[in-house]
């Protein structure tokens, strides 16, 4: 499609840079929250020509990497429970629990299969009938709706040893927490991207009037983003924040509805734990009694026990923006991607990862 | 991981309100054809439009004059520039 090279095209890029540099009068603390964003920026190379007063943080905008290491221990020890065949997004699989990772359970012979969608573990539901087939429900709103779906065609197929281990959590609720934090001192925030395209630009609004946050929904061109860190930097100059959407072409202003409706249909909402940020009240979503059936947590009858973080690891003030991965005394030496301590350091989008991968030390 | 770039919709099978047969787009993007689930989708696409799709689900459909008007958006933002920078070089 023509339009996405335009999006990178230098013609555009550069004057874009330069008005970049023009834009920052005022000091912005910009956070991001969307993992794809996180690399994105890397990618762009836009660390590189941030203009002085202007810095970047990265948020809890990694589903896997804001899994507790409660969640993660219950999903290795579901996964070494008779008759379970667990279904996992990729990055889920070499994330480490109290001891060892979904990838240690597979090598001594636990059921894990890696799926792109949730909808391939009906088939495996399908394949291995005398399995019960677990899909780990990791994700933020882009996500949970078609894990609604999943669990509706389920129904209708009446397939029955197929459910969903739901540790879905919501955007708006961790921002909120994070907001009322006050080491936390951001001005500015990257909306992400397709979080936004389910639950619309709107949700930023609050933000803006509790917090005087400058808000702006961005895509993940180069374009997209440089325009989007030009209109944060010209809010907080003029001092008039807003919720400004320049990603039009997939972000409404009320979302996707018909999303939002089958999300509700399925799923309530629930407190939950994040890493770094703790238990956040109606944070999560867990699956609604009349779809118990497809509750792993009810079926198996699931405790999910606290343990704590690994030893040393900056993965929760990472997540919170705190600090930033160089600053780990653990990067770069006992926490590397292919022996990682935490999670930030696993996921493909997680910030530790991408500080790595692009060899930022600070 | 969120996948950013469109893909082109080549064929659509079911209705948008008839959850009881499959729901399902195939689509193109650099050649490779792939089917994608069209339960979640927030308008039901035509042929020829395009739709952002994240872990199996198409999530957006949008047409190509909704993509054009959002890089004008951009371009007007640059628009002070010196117009020769705009416009040099073709990188599409």
């Amino acid at each position: 499609m023509k339009h996405v090279d335009e999006y990178r095209d230098r013609a555009l890029i550069e004057p874009l840079a330069a008005e970049l540099q023009r834009a920052v009068s005022k000091p912005v603390r910009l956070m991001e929250i969307c993992g794809t964003h996180t690399m994105a920026i890397f990618r762009s190379g836009i660390r590189s020509i941030l203009p002085a007063g202007m810095e970047i943080v990265s948020g809890p905008g990694c589903p896997v990497c804001v899994t507790s290491a409660a969640h993660m221990d219950a999903f290795i020890s579901l996964a070494d429970a008779p008759g379970v065949r667990l279904a996992i997004f990729g990055d889920l699989f070499r994330v480490p629990g109290s001891n060892g990772s979904l990838a240690h359970a597979s090598s001594r012979g636990a059921k894990v299969e890696i799926v792109y969608s949730s909808m391939d573990a009906l088939d495996i539901a399908s394949r291995h009938p005398d399995d019960l087939v677990i899909f780990l429900g990791v994700g933020f709103e882009t996500t949970t709706p078609g894990i609604a779906a999943t669990i509706l065609a389920a129904q209708r197929q009446k397939i029955d040893n197929f459910c969903v281990f739901s540790t879905h959590k919501v955007i708006p609720e961790a921002l909120d927490v994070l907001l009322q934090d006050p080491e936390l001192q951001i001005n500015a925030l990257l909306c992400p991207g397709h979080v936004s395209a389910i639950i619309g630009a709107a949700a930023y609004q609050p933000f803006v009037d509790r917090y005087h946050l400058a808000c702006v929904v961005a895509g993940f061109e180069p374009a997209d983003l440089l325009n989007g860190l030009i209109r944060l930097a010209r809010q907080i100059g003029e001092d008039r924040p807003t919720v400004d959407n320049i990603y039009p072409r997939v972000v409404s202003w009320e979302g996707n509805h018909r999303a939002l409706a089958m999300v509700d249909e399925v799923f309530e909402a629930t407190d939950t734990q994040w890493r770094g940020l703790g238990v956040i009240p109606g944070s999560g979503l867990k699956i609604r009694e009349r779809y118990r059936d497809f509750d792993a947590e009810q079926r198996l009858a699931i405790v999910v026990t606290d343990v704590p973080e690994p030893k040393g690891c900056l993965c929760g003030q990472i997540l919170k923006g705190q600090t930033i991965p160089p600053r780990c005394p653990l990067f770069g030496s006992r926490c590397t991607p292919a022996s990682p301590v935490g999670p930030c350091m696993v996921s493909s989008e997680g910030t530790c990862a991408a500080y790595y991968k692009y060899g930022e030390t600070g | 991981m969120c996948l950013a770039v469109p893909m082109k919709v080549e064929q659509v099978e079911g209705s948008p309100d008839d959850f009881t047969s499959e729901q399902l787009a195939t689509v193109n993007m650099d050649g490779i054809s792939r089917k994608v689930r069209l339960d979640v989708v927030d308008r039901w696409p035509e042929v020829g439009d395009y739709v952002i799709v994240h872990a199996g689900f198409a999530i957006h459909s949008l047409v190509e004059e909704e993509a054009k008007r959002n890089i004008e958006l951009i371009r007007e933002l640059a628009s002070h520039m010196p117009e020769e920078m705009l416009q040099g070089g073709d990188g599409s």
